[in-house]
């Protein structure tokens, strides 16, 4: 689709990741590919959130590897990240997705901007300070400021947690969007009816270990393991 | 009693009247720390911003160094400045000793650690904040400095108004490296000093009241931007 080098697969090796003494990932293989989003689930303390940061490089691992498929300066332009709590610059809407635009150096950052603010809707709103919008609307803000970026893979750490019904329809409906157009999203969540919405492909983890994997309607029909069973019953899982 | 209830009331008329000299005073008192400001903030708000978002061997001691520079006595600072202006001193060849020039170094490099230290902390709980979003953006150091202060800007905008109320209300630096010289170099602190010294109140006290006058409504101003800030969310 693209006419340029990919930087997926992305390999991880034996990752391991550990602070304060407790170690929070024991060691993960797996491999992701193009396609539909990859969904990451497990209890809290599963170590998610961590693997979601080591794998965009904002934590570095204690052991093992994240392999990118190209050299590590070019990945850093092809991946973006959207945090649970979205992070808010001090600006306008407009200038909030200006400024990773203007940093990548992008053509015409303007009008990428003000085209990214309409797809996610806030387009009327682009003059308002972002601090001002609801948390609904920041978080689409944060979404438009990752896609204006047109990453390969774009990372996003629960991001309809602290969210009402609406706001979370609202969201999804901008993630299913991005993944039709051609970026691969690492998605975690809570919310196991948003994963059977989105995933194309599920990794469960429990107690920073990768317990199970799979094509996401084979996962929820039938579950692989019994743990990953009691998981979606909501069960307490040890 | 009697005599401060005159003095009061020559001050009065002092200010209302726009008494020439009193005017040229508050006039290089303003131009002078205001100058002062903008030179310490040039070194100031960069520093504390790189002190807020850098981790470098060294860092804490900068830190410490700074927090204990906050409270450098102004008449040290003056003499220093002296020595290094002085007509045998390294700098004695531009002939600034004794110049408003001179008030406006001394002034600046009493009040730069000050807005330096302010900085630091005011953008550290802002840099918290962005740290994981500008890395994630790719931003480098260079990026997030400039970053941080544009974003901080009401946050430090009070830092360089509480750095102009202490150069304005400073007396011992200016004294020592202006002199004091009337009509050239004395300015209101330096001029309440002597005045009171040689039993002039009015003036004195016409002065002091347009210095509290200036404190009350930098203050106000600072006050006013907070409240700004908080209705845009900032």
């Amino acid at each position: 689709m693209r006419a340029r080098a990919t930087c997926l697969p992305l390999e991880v090796e034996g990752l391991r990741f550990a602070a304060g003494g407790a170690e929070i990932l024991r060691g993960l293989d797996f491999t992701l590919d193009a396609g539909a989003p990859t969904l990451i689930l497990g209890p809290n303390g599963a170590g998610k959130s961590v693997l979601l940061r080591l794998l965009h490089g904002l934590l570095s691992p204690t052991g093992g590897a994240v392999r990118w498929a190209l050299p590590e300066a070019e990945v850093r332009r092809r991946q973006a990240m959207v945090f649970q709590r979205p992070v808010m610059l001090r600006r306008s809407v407009l200038a909030n997705a200006l400024y990773p635009l203007r940093l990548a150096g992008m053509p015409q950052p303007k009008e990428a901007a003000r085209e990214a603010l309409a797809r996610v809707g806030l387009a009327a709103l682009a003059e308002r300070p972002a601090r001002a919008l609801s948390g609904g609307e920041q978080q689409r803000l944060a979404l438009a400021r990752a896609w204006a970026l047109a990453p390969e893979v774009l990372f996003l750490d629960e991001p309809t947690a602290s969210l009402d019904p609406a706001a979370t329809r609202q969201v999804e409906e901008i993630v299913a969007a991005i993944a039709a157009s051609g970026t691969k999203v690492v998605m975690t969540t809570h919310d196991l009816g948003q994963a059977r919405r989105l995933a194309g492909e599920v990794l469960l983890l429990l107690h920073g270990t990768l317990h199970a994997r799979g094509p996401a309607k084979a996962f929820f029909d039938s579950p692989p393991t019994e743990q990953a069973a009691a998981f979606l019953r909501g069960d307490l899982v040890w | 009693m009697n005599d401060l209830g005159m003095a009061f009331a020559t001050a009065f008329g002092l200010i209302v009247g726009g008494d020439a000299a009193l005017w040229h005073i508050i006039g290089l008192s303003l131009r002078v720390s205001l100058s002062a400001v903008a030179v310490a903030a040039l070194v100031g708000l960069p520093l504390g911003a790189v002190l807020a978002v850098m981790r470098f061997p060294g860092r804490r001691a900068v830190v410490v160094a700074l927090n204990a520079l906050m409270g450098l006595p102004p008449v040290v600072a003056g003499l220093v400045i002296y020595l290094l202006l002085s007509r045998s001193g390294p700098l004695g060849s531009f002939g600034l000793l004794f110049t408003p020039a001179a008030m406006v170094i001394a002034q600046a490099v009493l009040i730069a650690p000050i807005l330096a230290a302010l900085a630091r902390e005011a953008l550290s709980g802002l840099w918290e904040e962005y740290r994981d979003q500008l890395r994630s953006f790719g931003a480098g150091p260079a990026r997030a400095v400039p970053t941080l202060i544009w974003d901080g800007r009401f946050a430090l905008f009070t830092v360089l108004l509480a750095g102009f109320g202490r150069a304005a209300a400073e007396v011992g630096a200016v004294m020592v490296v202006g002199g004091n010289i009337e009509g050239f170099t004395r300015v209101m602190t330096t001029a309440i000093a002597l005045e009171t010294s040689k039993g002039d109140l009015p003036l004195a006290l016409a002065l002091g009241l347009v210095l509290m006058g200036i404190v009350l409504a930098v203050n106000a101003l600072a006050q006013a931007l907070r409240e700004i800030a908080a209705r845009q969310g900032a």
